[in-house]
């Protein structure tokens, strides 16, 4: 097993004619991904590079059996391309697209939870589970398949902690990036939830960044809920109050959100927390050798 | 974005908020024909990011003219701080109002609450102090309600909000009617935050907002357009303004070692362990996907414009960017511009062994390779350090 994405993944892609819907489209399909069909409105009964173009999602979904939905199109017009697919009967949505407003967000989140939609991102580089599928821009050629989940605010901080796991030997059941905005589909409380029940996954890794609450929350439903060892990362202890470091997100508002913060939300709760990506990876190869 | 003062009063009073009128000066000279014009007394207040300004010396009542003028030339080019170390930031612009008479003060507020995934409302009645202030003193008076995604926030609900909040009798109707104004500003605006504070209830029993603290998404501003435009002299370092010119994601730090990562996270990772080496950061700069020549350049004539840096580190994890691209744009920009001091550069992850070959070619001076980003912060601490020495 897996998590998200799998061997029986059909993926349909918004912006697949664009010029990194393409490039990412391909890669995704070369590495073995079920890739049925792109849309892009007006360009329906194109193909690239054999994969069939239509003009709406639903055509997709009713053409080729679509059930998985990558959304490359520019911000002002992602969220409703995520509407799209959450009305065509998609169940799941990966939205890599950066930079879409919060208010469209909010409204989109809403529809998703009540559609029962599995919504990842936006603004999040994808979710690869090694040997199966690879939806969205993570560099499949740092994971080897195997027993760890990674869940993350960030790219490529995952992909430095990913090769550094992938040099001591081990590899990943399932990779999930949850994207840096401060409204995101899936937080990773829904993510360890899927983990905890996924077979193949041993140990989860959990890379967090400044801003909001989710990685506290996160600790409070580890100690309840969660069974197998979580071992952490959190960036950001030398940002700024006030200052956007890059993501949307990643802002320290008041005295709320520090990485200080969500460490010790964590550590209380017994989640080991790595001081570098480099101290997080040992930590990981330590639990997974201590559960042998 | 966060609006000015003033900009965010301009804002309301688009919205139909009710706002004291006034106006901004950028010299004392200004600020007193704009005094003349409104009557006195007149506040003058610096126009600055920060909270705390009243107490900074930052906000002054003028009863005539010769106060105005007085006040005025006080507060123009001071040099304000705020109570968490924001800034400091110099005062170009005031903004001058009349002043109202005071018979209570409230505070209110709509934020985007991130754990619910709804806009929250905030009243109370105990206006002016923080609302961390407020929570402490007595969490009861400070009402919280989410705003349903399906419902909004219309007169109903605002007048829940303004009975539990225990309004006065005979101001709730106003304020009821305020706070829905300023939920359709908030919407209408793509605000992330809206806070007044204090939301005042005049003597004549009118309810106006006489602050306004405004946060508007950037990722909404291409629908904005009177936003976007609107610029904060005060708040803008030379670096962070010749950064947003070229398009780089750059944020302002205290130390001396200039920094290059490519993505948030690892950028922000990056910062930690240069600090856990014992050195101090000068810049986040996000270079992105950036691996071309001229974006380099950009990054490094940025980071360089700082005159504190006396070191940088180039920490790259190449996933789609590949790492001989960004050896090459070091390469160019060494031949195109001066960089003037030691540069360590880290290159892991796609084509990295072709990156680290194409800089062992190039052999650059003051170009020092590293194999892991602990290696690469820890010997860039130390160059710092034996260049602060020297």
């Amino acid at each position: 097993m897996s998590i998200i994405v799998d061997n029986d993944t059909k993926l349909v892609i918004s912006g697949l004619t664009g010029r990194e819907g393409s490039f990412h489209g391909l890669r995704n399909r070369d590495y073995g991904t079920s890739v049925v069909a792109g849309v892009t409105p007006k360009k329906g009964g194109q193909d690239v590079d054999g994969i069939p173009v239509f003009d709406t999602i639903k055509a997709a979904v009713d053409e080729c059996g679509a059930n998985t939905s990558m959304i490359f199109v520019p911000a002002r017009f992602a969220a409703a391309a995520i509407n799209e697919a959450i009305d065509a009967g998609i169940h799941t949505v990966i939205a890599i697209t950066e930079h879409i407003p919060v208010h469209d967000m909010l409204d989109t989140y809403w529809r998703a939870r009540d559609a029962g939609v599995r919504l990842i991102g936006p603004n999040c580089p994808g979710v690869l589970s090694p040997g199966k599928a690879n939806v969205g821009i993570i560099p499949a050629q740092f994971f080897d398949q195997g027993s760890i989940g990674v869940v993350s605010k960030s790219g490529t901080l995952t992909y430095q902690i990913g090769n550094e796991l992938k040099h001591a030997g081990l590899g990943n059941s399932t990779i999930v990036g949850i994207g840096g905005d401060p409204i995101v589909g899936s937080d990773f409380i829904d993510i360890l939830t899927l983990f905890e029940q996924d077979d193949e996954t041993e140990v989860i890794v959990m890379v967090g960044e400044i801003g909001g609450d989710a990685e506290e929350r996160a600790a409070e439903f580890i100690a309840d809920s969660i069974s197998k060892p979580v071992v952490s990362y959190i960036a950001g202890f030398t940002a700024p109050p006030g200052k956007q470091m890059g993501h949307a997100g990643a802002i320290i508002s008041g005295s709320s959100g520090t990485a200080e913060a969500k460490k010790k939300a964590l550590e209380e709760k017994g989640v080991r927390v790595g001081k570098s990506p480099t101290e997080t990876a040992q930590l990981a190869v330590e639990t997974i050798g201590a559960t042998a | 974005m966060d609006l000015l003062e003033y900009q965010g009063k301009q804002l309301f009073g688009r919205h139909g908020v009710p706002a004291p009128d006034g106006e901004v000066a950028d010299t004392v000279e200004k600020a007193v024909e704009a005094a003349e014009r409104i009557g006195y007394p007149c506040v003058i207040k610096a126009q600055v990011q920060i909270g705390g300004r009243g107490k900074a010396g930052g906000i002054k009542v003028a009863e005539d003219r010769a106060e105005a003028e007085q006040h005025a030339g006080a507060i123009l080019g001071m040099d304000i701080s705020g109570p968490r170390g924001e800034g400091p930031f110099t005062v170009h612009e005031v903004w001058i109002e009349r002043a109202s008479e005071i018979e209570a003060e409230y505070y209110a507020s709509i934020i985007l609450d991130r754990s619910a995934k709804k806009l929250m409302t905030m009243l109370s009645t105990m206006g002016g102090m923080n609302v961390e202030e407020i929570a402490e003193k007595d969490p009861d008076a400070l009402v919280r309600r989410h705003v349903q995604p399906k419902e909004g926030f219309g007169r109903a609900q605002a007048a829940a909000l303004v009975a539990d909040a225990g309004v006065a009798d005979d101001a709730s109707e106003k304020t009821a009617a305020l706070l829905v104004k300023l939920y359709e500003a908030f919407n209408d605006s793509d605000a992330t935050l809206i806070e007044v504070n204090p939301l005042v209830v005049t003597k004549d029993r009118e309810v106006i907002a006489l602050d306004a603290k405004v946060t508007i998404d950037n990722s909404a501003l291409f629908r904005h357009e009177e936003l976007a435009e609107l610029e904060d002299p005060s708040a803008e370092d030379p670096q962070e303004q010749m950064a947003k010119e070229r398009g780089l994601t750059y944020v302002k730090l205290d130390g001396d070692i200039g920094i290059l990562g490519n993505g948030a996270g690892l950028c922000m990772s990056t910062l930690d362990v240069v600090a856990q080496a014992g050195g101090q950061p000068a810049n986040f700069l996000d270079a992105g996907g950036g691996s071309k020549a001229e974006a380099i350049i950009d990054a490094l004539e940025v980071i360089t414009s700082d005159p504190k840096v006396v070191a940088i580190l180039f920490n790259i994890f190449g996933g789609i960017t590949r790492c001989d691209e960004i050896a090459k744009g070091i390469i160019e920009a060494s031949q195109q511009i001066s960089i003037g001091v030691p540069l360590v550069v880290r290159l892991d992850g796609t084509n990295s062994e072709e990156g680290l070959g194409l800089l062992a070619d190039a052999d650059l001076p003051n170009l020092h390779v590293e194999k892991t980003m602990l290696g690469a912060a820890e010997k860039v601490v130390e160059l710092a350090k034996a260049k602060a020495k020297a």
